[in-house]
């Protein structure tokens, strides 16, 4: 079975009309990716990265400046129609719609241009409108809807097709904690419902891409910086994991020299309180039952403990040099 | 298979456009509004003629220019509705990128989005037309109508139009806000150099050639014939000279010619907006913003 997603040598470049207008722009640079069937494929990076126009290439909105895009086994520059007919797309901050039509009649037009039949296509209108609490708005009109509102109908809109393979752009971008966490969790359950579902989602949100995706690729500059599990990625920043106790009646912290597996740490006492803040480099995290230990050996309270560990961010800092914001 | 998705593809794509041009106030004020308006527009013609020729309207050339004027709402309507449709969807409703990829015939949805103004045109028209016979005597004589003659050429006329259409609605697609302007422009060339109200004959030469090779000039002379007999008979005879400059040529040939230009204007449209779709996929133009 061909993979979801394919990419060779993928290069769109973006020419100014005059020089005035700018420089020439490389939004994507040999990008070669492969997204297998079933996945939550993340592509991070910040604004200008070239993940929206990776996108459009492979919706058929763009075509590539050089190299091949394939989408189910299929050529985005060829077989347009058989590449439609198994995807659709979604793009963050969309306010799109035709506002003198319901939220019903909008999602039902365009199922229908997707040849859905109508009966089938009424009944996925009502349970994702549901799933998205947007059911009390079925008869209002697009323009009388909030942005997060539209955001959301737009959302339902790409999945209301029942596609092989959707692209979500920022998906949640604009969207409240509530409305973007029921859409974290509905494209998670969308795909892990059905092995033939493949999402492809780009985000700037680095929670985002570590809690959904299977895999990520870092991308900057048009290029792919790196591409792995999130786990593997953090893997390979080679940062120590912290550890930080808030801790009550310590004594002294002479006892912590000689533990194994741990390379330093620094005390600061809050006189105020009474408490002290312990914070412990970490070699080897086995050590840190010892450590706990020799805290409780003391008499001391432990109040809080907080263990910090490379984050997507890390990664991303490594690979380009800059931070994502 | 391909027919039935293409036809419902049409269906409903035309149920959209109905929403679009009827849905925004109630159906009363739709009505009178779609009865106000072409008359308006034509008794600005209308009073300018009355202004020229001292009040004359009884007379043959008078009924030639006010058919003529009233068939043109269709060629105004139908090439700014077509390109409307490219421009609305991308521009303010921004949901050009979506349909755009949905798996359907973009043709079919545009001509269905049209159908729906052809429809709203058809009843301006006719309403113009009923206007003109009942208060300026545009000489209309329903027994001697040749029917065939006028379906047909409606048909073969307003599918022209529609083919027109597609090639601004490709054009538009690489286009800004100006896309108006260029159809505007259009419909102002053929308002020209069709005979609408101006025969062909008294165009310079070159001008007239090209008049010769435009469809919409022939189904302008076959639907004066269809719906006029008597007034382009009448108009041949008091002028003394090949008026329309296709007095002697029969009505077969006319629609002949007619047919041929719409092929002709068919294969280029389509050439036209394949190119088109082409550079704007290529320039990333499909879902770009200029108006709003």
């Amino acid at each position: 079975m061909p993979h979801a997603v394919e990419t060779q040598s993928l290069t769109r470049i973006f020419r100014p009309k005059k020089k005035k207008e700018g420089s020439v722009v490389t939004a994507l640079d040999s990008v070669d990716l492969r997204i297998e069937r079933g996945e939550l494929f993340g592509v991070l990076g910040p604004n200008g990265a070239g993940k929206t126009t990776l996108l459009k290439i492979l919706s058929t909105l763009l075509l590539p400046t050089s190299g091949k895009a394939y989408v189910a086994g299929l050529d985005v520059e060829k077989d347009l129609t058989a590449v439609r007919e198994r995807i659709n797309m979604v793009s963050g901050g969309e306010i799109s719609g035709y506002g003198l039509l319901t939220v019903r009649e909008n999602l039902w037009m365009f199922s229908q241009f997707y040849g859905i039949k109508s009966k089938e296509a009424h009944a996925r209108i009502e349970e994702l409108l549901a799933r998205f609490g947007l059911s009390s708005k079925a008869k209002a009109k697009v323009r009388t809807l909030s942005t997060g509102e539209r955001q959301k109908m737009n959302v339902i809109r790409g999945f209301v097709t029942n596609p092989e393979i959707v692209f979500l752009d920022e998906p949640t971008l604009g969207l409240d904690v509530n409305a973007a966490r029921a859409v974290r969790d509905f494209v998670m359950d969308w795909v892990q419902s059905d092995r033939n579902r493949t999402v492809l989602l780009t985000t700037h949100y680095m929670m985002e891409a570590d809690e959904l995706c299977d895999r990520i690729a870092i991308i900057d500059g048009g290029k792919i910086l790196a591409c792995d599990t999130p786990n593997n990625l953090k893997k390979t920043v080679k940062m120590n994991t912290t550890l930080t106790l808030s801790v009550y009646g310590l004594g002294g912290i002479n006892g912590f020299d000689n533990i194994p597996g741990l390379n330093s740490y620094t005390s600061y006492k809050d006189v105020e309180s009474g408490t002290t803040k312990l914070r412990f480099v970490l070699e080897d995290e086995s050590c840190v039952s010892e450590i706990v230990s020799e805290v409780v050996s003391k008499g001391s309270r432990i109040m809080s403990l907080q263990k910090t560990e490379p984050t997507l961010e890390d990664v991303f800092i490594k690979l380009v040099g800059r931070g994502l914001a | 298979m391909a027919v039935t998705n293409n036809l419902k593809v049409f269906k409903d794509s035309a149920w959209l456009g109905w929403q679009m041009e009827a849905n925004w106030t109630d159906p009363f004020l739709f009505l009178t509004y779609s009865i106000v308006k072409p008359i308006a527009g034509t008794l600005i013609l209308v009073l300018m003629y009355i202004v020229v020729t001292g009040g004359e309207t009884a007379n043959a050339f008078f009924s030639y220019m006010y058919v003529g004027n009233a068939m043109y709402m269709f060629v105004a309507e139908v090439l700014f509705g077509v390109t409307w449709v490219i421009h609305d969807d991308r521009e303010h409703y921004m949901t050009l990128k979506q349909v755009y990829i949905a798996p359907m015939n973009f043709y079919m949805y545009i001509m269905g989005r049209s159908a729906i103004k052809i429809a709203i045109t058809s009843f301006g028209v006719f309403i113009t037309i009923l206007f003109g016979v009942v208060a300026l005597d545009v000489a209309i004589d329903l027994t001697s109508i040749d029917w065939p003659l006028l379906a047909l050429s409606l048909v073969l006329g307003l599918a022209s139009i529609c083919i027109l259409g597609l090639a601004l609605g490709g054009v538009s697609f690489l286009t800004a806000k100006h896309s108006i302007g260029i159809n505007e422009g259009l419909a102002g060339v053929f308002y020209v150099l069709s005979g609408v109200v101006f025969p062909i004959t008294i165009l310079p030469t070159w001008a007239e050639s090209i008049s010769r090779f435009l469809p919409v000039t022939y189904w302008m002379e076959a639907v004066r014939r269809g719906m006029e007999p008597g007034v382009m008979r009448e108009l041949a005879d008091t002028s003394g000279y090949d008026v329309t400059g296709m007095s002697n040529v029969s009505d077969l040939t006319i629609m002949l010619y007619l047919l041929i230009s719409v092929g002709v204007f068919f294969a280029l449209s389509i050439g036209v907006f394949r190119i088109a779709d082409y550079i704007a996929r290529k320039k990333g133009k499909i879902d770009w913003t200029t108006a709003y």
